[in-house]
């Protein structure tokens, strides 16, 4: 601002600190400096106040405790005997587990919804916006709640399974067993030998990238394009398979099994977790279509073309041309979507799934009384999940920022 | 009386700084109304119809408070809480009391710093489960998906008792009974825990209610009670002994039908004389009047009366006396005397 | 010799094209059957809506409208269309509606929320529509405080006093920015209206009462519940977010360091946690924060956090409206000799504001779904009243009515809000 002609030259008067532009801004600072510090004061000074006449001061102790409850989902040892501090940490894993399942979802639902409504074809175009709009416009928890709902009541129960005449059987070649407890899954066991198969599955992962490496320089050097693509899907399936049949199939399935009052043996998946985890990914990926929609628009008709002209096919002139440029737009909204739905998670205790907020902020919260301490913790992790994910977002913004000349 | 909310939130910063020294009774005198926190609803002890009237076991002692202190049962403030929020409510000055089946324990008397002032019903942790399932007793329950109620001591509960007998479990927390009776029914767990008195009345509202069995196996002793907060040692007498009234009053045969005529007059049961105040001045030392007492009784009844209006067999609820008779009949309930 | 021409001279009549070129035809062709995979996903796709219809459809249609639980409902239903015919219970909706929309508000006063509501759009259309006189924002400044007064009743002084807080603020700052610098001025201007309201509004209030009674009955916020407490939270929060909103949004974009990085601290903060974690604050905390012995209902504290995430949100809304401003405007502004306060009172708001509008109305409808959140803190929302209407014996079971009914009505609010705002951002884009 520079709305003042030349400051006369002279001694410092108090009223300059009132009418001097070049002092102003500091007395400004001085006294929000001031007011902020004094509410802050306040504020943290009734709460050591109020704190201190109920008898709790301030104090994490409770964190070492122990903790007395169980928690279905663990990706980590627990039990009761272990400590709040403990439980908080499987509760976190939880979330992340619930956020990043979401985030992979709902961008693939997402992706395809966008493209798809995109379409030429009339019928698909308009059921893709009566999703979208359906999605967006209902509350998030509304969707958690119903999902679950859907689970609880329209799926069988175990029971269901037993006996000669079972209502209800498992799918797929009766390994997978569907029930309104949840979804049970066959879950490797690795056997001798089991390590070699990894370790040619993990190289030939290796392969591909090395390949394609040098599948490009070719390219550039001779001007051939290989039908890449087939060659790497060869190589990751073809050595692993092979070693898995010499060595004498080490990796085998356990399937679930109905055992007393339920199935046992396999991967349970929780319907709690699949339900929280579907009623995100669907809601997220409403939001995550018009990402991409208004993203794919964005790159101009020119472009496209261009590119035409240029000679090429219609896929290169996506995957070469269009998305290079529609992901600048794309990729900022959709992380602050997958910021949301992180955030959105914390509703799992709409439907029990015992993520952080069901663990540090509810049950620890409720036995132990420490309302404060328990919320500064779990807010702060939140933040960090949060700042963490928004750097990741700074960073690929300046990296693919358009450099303009 | 509350005359705003805007103002009256700002004002409340600098003027009622100066109030909180006063005692919680003084407090409920000058407001004219007592706030009480309660639940948000669990049927016989505490429901909100389709007027939002509160009606209920727990919500009677509130209203027997507000009788005795400010002489109407009907000037009471219901603040529902939920698991979570119940402590500090009653901490914050939110509610003067809790009535909202609190079962008391060493940690929420010590450590949460609150004063249970007694104990209005006896209560354990039970398990329910179809008969269909043939179970026969809760040690059988060896790999059961059990649905619990969280922010209880419930949950706690459980877990000790399958430690304690060696036997796996799968819990399912659910945050509302009403969901969690969904969840059972659509056979989403196998068992349904909670306190016996709630999964009497929860199996009571079942359309085929003998489908369903209530294990014989109680694992935990619950007594719940109103609480108030620690150090107003004044308050909480008041309390204490509205609820005393109430149980001394069905042990000497006051009931809400006699208890004026029995007011009106001193009688020949000296104990019935100075409750209701035809002899001497108990009310005085209480910091209220003489006919204190005489309207906890009138408002509700007595504890029995209570008990049988709102979940007594005759209801849908449908408990038994059990431990929660008089002491004269074998149970638990029992007052000190009023002397 | 004849005239033999080839050419033809009479005109034949148009004929209608093929009919594969033609009407419906043409168009599925084009649309849906352009060639084999779209045929493929064509027919998937109406088999997909078949599907769905074909359950949905009898169940919502076969319905009971009148019962008073849901045995008889089911027994009307089955009485109607055979036995075994799985109807929808609309009945619940139809016992329930009143409580669904008022909560537990006594219904002798159900008009007052009416009014209240009818008079919102009075009070927002200036805002919304240009071609309305000016002369109407007068009359949304002053809403607020009418709303407030309707909804919760009371002293008609109360709500005088607080206007009468922002007039005392407005005069101290013309009189001290006469005396002194504009920015005493704003100082006081902040100042006095605070001490007003913490010192005397309340007392003031009381006694101007005890002279001219002016009051209607009082509603505690206890009895609010329903769609019409959704819309309460989410309207007050949006209102009283908008001017702090607008002070963060410029404390952002500000050079003064310490202003700038107290609101960037804020505003990071508040979008970095979730809501649900405000609101167990709001539930469990806020009262820690005030002097000992204060406490205020669990409504108006949930207005309160409420109120702080959405400034934080209005906050970046408006900084993108500031951001979209082209850099004459504040270079003319300037060039005026306007300072800071003028050309943001005067030349950069009003513009920015005006930009940001369709974003406003998004983080509105954002907001207004968030409400729903309230109901795990024990707030008797539409959910919470879902509940609550479940735990009742006559329509323990009810599932799907319920939540079909409240999904229904959250969607028309949202998607005919959402619909307005892209209308408005059309609107904006040909506008220059």
């Amino acid at each position: 601002m520079s709305t003042i002609t030349d400051p006369e030259q002279g001694g410092f008067r108090i009223s300059m600190l009132l009418y001097d532009t070049r002092y102003r801004s500091i007395t400004i600072q001085i006294i929000a400096l001031i007011g902020f510090l004094l509410a802050l004061g306040w504020l943290i000074g009734n709460a050591a106040q109020n704190l201190a006449a109920l008898g709790k001061p301030l104090n994490f102790s409770f964190l070492g405790d122990t903790s007395g409850y169980d928690i279905n989902q663990r990706l980590i040892e627990y039990n009761s005997q272990m400590t709040h501090g403990r439980a908080a940490v499987v509760g976190l894993l939880n979330t992340l587990l619930v956020a990043v399942l979401g985030c992979i979802t709902a961008t693939v639902i997402g992706v395809i919804i966008g493209v798809l409504r995109l379409s030429k074809n009339w019928i698909i175009a308009k059921i893709m916006t009566v999703y979208i709009e359906t999605f967006r416009n209902v509350p998030v928890l509304l969707w958690i709640i119903m999902t679950m709902a859907i689970f609880i009541e329209v799926f069988p129960k175990p029971s269901d399974f037993r006996g000669a005449d079972a209502v209800a059987s498992m799918k797929l070649f009766e390994s997978v067993a569907v029930t309104n407890r949840g979804i049970f899954i066959p879950s490797p066991i690795f056997g001798s030998g089991s390590m070699a198969v990894i370790a040619v599955f993990i190289l030939s992962i290796v392969g591909i990238f090395v390949f394609g490496r040098w599948a490009h320089k070719r390219q550039d050097e001779t001007g051939q394009i290989l039908p890449t693509f087939w060659i790497k899907l060869a190589i990751f399936f073809v050595p692993s398979i092979i070693v898995f049949y010499v060595l004498g199939q080490p990796i085998s399935l356990e399937y679930p099994v109905l055992k007393g009052f339920n199935f046992k043996g396999g991967f349970h998946m929780r319907n709690s977790l699949i339900a929280l985890w579907f009623a995100l990914s669907l809601y997220t990926a409403a939001f995550i279509a018009e990402t991409v929609r208004s993203g794919i628009q964005a790159v101009s008709k020119g472009q496209t073309e261009a590119a035409a002209a240029l000679g090429l096919r219609p896929g290169r002139i996506t995957s070469l041309v269009v998305l290079p440029q529609a992901l600048r737009v794309i990729i900022p909204p959709m992380i602050s979507q997958y910021m949301n739905l992180t955030k959105n998670s914390s509703l799992a205790i709409a439907v029990g799934y015992m993520d952080i907020t069901g663990t540090l902020g509810g049950v620890t919260l409720n036995q132990t009384g420490r309302e404060m301490e328990s919320l500064m913790i779990l807010m702060a992790i939140y933040l960090t999940i949060s700042l963490t994910i928004s750097t990741v977002m700074n960073v690929y913004n300046e990296r693919v920022k358009l450099r303009e000349r | 009386m509350k005359k705003s909310v805007f103002i009256g939130t700002l004002a409340a910063a600098s003027v009622t700084a100066g109030l909180a020294a006063a005692g919680t009774l003084d407090d409920v005198k000058a407001a004219g109304e007592l706030k009480c926190g309660v639940s948000t609803g669990v049927v016989g002890f505490a429901a909100a119809d389709a007027n939002g009237v509160w009606d209920g076991f727990d919500v009677a002692v509130c209203r027997s408070v507000a009788a005795a202190v400010l002489g109407d049962g009907n000037k009471v403030k219901f603040v529902p809480t939920t698991g979570k929020t119940r402590f500090t409510a009653l901490a914050s000055g939110e509610v003067d009391m809790l009535a909202r089946n609190t079962t008391w324990t060493y940690s929420r008397d010590i450590d949460l710093k609150f004063d249970f002032v007694g104990v209005n019903y006896y209560d354990g942790q039970g398990f329910m489960a179809p008969k269909a399932l043939g179970v026969a007793s809760a040690k059988d329950l060896d790999g059961a998906t059990v649905c619990i109620q969280t922010g209880t001591t419930t949950e706690l509960n459980l877990a000790d008792f399958f430690r304690s007998n060696n036997i796996s479990y799968e819990p399912v927390p659910i945050e509302t009974n009403s969901e969690a009776q969904a969840q059972y029914l659509a056979g989403a767990c196998d068992v349904f825990t909670t306190d016996a008195s709630g999964l009497a009345a929860t199996r009571a509202t079942f359309e085929k209610p003998d489908d369903h069995v209530v294990l014989p196996e109680i694992i935990s002793k619950e007594p719940l009670g109103p609480l108030v907060r620690h150090g107003d040692n004044q308050w909480g007498d008041v309390v204490r002994w509205t609820l005393n009234a109430l149980i001394s009053a069905e042990e000497l045969g006051i009931t809400s039908a006699n208890v004026d005529k029995l007011a009106a007059a001193a009688g020949n049961n000296p104990e019935v004389n100075r409750m209701l105040g035809t002899e001497g001045d108990l009310g005085a030392m209480l910091g209220l009047d003489k006919s204190w007492a005489h309207r906890a009784i009138a408002v509700n009844g007595n504890y029995g009366e209570l008990f049988e209006k709102n979940i007594g067999e005759a209801t849908p609820v449908g408990l038994a006396r059990g431990l929660n008779a008089q002491w004269t009949d074998g149970g638990l309930i029992y007052s000190p005397p009023f002397r | 010799m004849s005239n033999v021409s080839y050419v033809r001279t009479v005109m034949l009549q148009e004929q209608a094209p093929p009919a594969s070129q033609a009407g419906i035809v043409k168009w599925l062709r084009e649309n849906m059957f352009s060639n084999i995979p779209n045929s493929i996903l064509s027919i998937a796709a109406l088999w997909a809506i078949y599907y769905v219809l074909n359950d949905v459809l009898p169940w919502a249609f076969q319905s009971s409208w009148n019962a008073k639980s849901l045995g008889e409902c089911r027994s009307v239903i089955a009485a109607a269309y055979g036995e075994g015919a799985s109807g929808a219970c609309w009945a619940v909706i139809n016992d329930r509606f009143l409580q669904l929309v008022f909560g537990f508000y006594p219904s002798e006063l159900y008009w007052r929320p009416i009014v209240a509501f009818v008079l919102m759009f009075a009070a927002i259309a200036p805002v919304l529509f240009d071609g309305l006189p000016r002369k109407m924002l007068r009359f949304t400044m002053i809403y607020p405080f009418f709303a407030f007064w309707l909804l919760w009743g009371g002293s008609l002084w109360v709500p005088l006093m607080i206007i009468a807080g922002f007039v005392l603020g407005y005069l101290a700052f013309g009189v001290v920015s006469k005396m002194a610098s504009s920015l005493v001025g704003m100082i006081a201007a902040v100042l006095v209206p605070i001490l007003w309201w913490l010192f005397l509004a309340g007392d003031v209030a009381t006694m101007l009462q005890s002279i001219i009674p002016l009051s209607i009955e009082a509603v505690s916020s206890s009895n609010f519940g329903g769609f019409m407490l959704s819309i309460t939270i989410g309207v007050i929060g949006i209102a009283l977010s908008l001017p702090i909103g607008i002070v963060l949004a410029l404390g952002r974009q500000s050079d003064l360091m310490i202003v700038k990085v107290i609101c960037v601290g804020f505003i990071e903060f508040i979008r970095g946690v979730p809501l649900i974690t405000l609101l167990f604050v709001a539930s469990t905390l806020l009262n820690y924060f005030m002097p000992p012995g204060t406490n205020f209902d669990l409504i108006l504290r949930v207005i309160i956090m409420v109120t702080l995430f959405a400034s934080a949100y209005m906050a970046e809304v408006i900084r993108g409206g500031l951001a979209a401003l082209p850099k004459g405007q504040y270079e003319g502004a300037d060039s005026l000799g306007l300072d800071f306060w003028q050309s943001t009172r005067l030349i950069i708001m009003p513009q920015a504001l005006k930009i940001s509008i369709p974003n406003i109305v998004s983080s509105f409808i954002g907001l207004f779904k968030d409400t729903t959140l309230v109901s795990i803190i024990g707030l008797l929302d539409p959910i919470g009243l879902s509940t609550n209407i479940r735990a009742n014996q006559e329509w323990n079971g009810v599932i799907w009515e319920l939540y079909g009914f409240i999904a229904l009505v959250f969607w028309v609010f949202c998607f005919s809000m959402s619909r307005y705002s892209m209308y408005l951002e059309r609107k904006l884009q040909t506008g220059h």
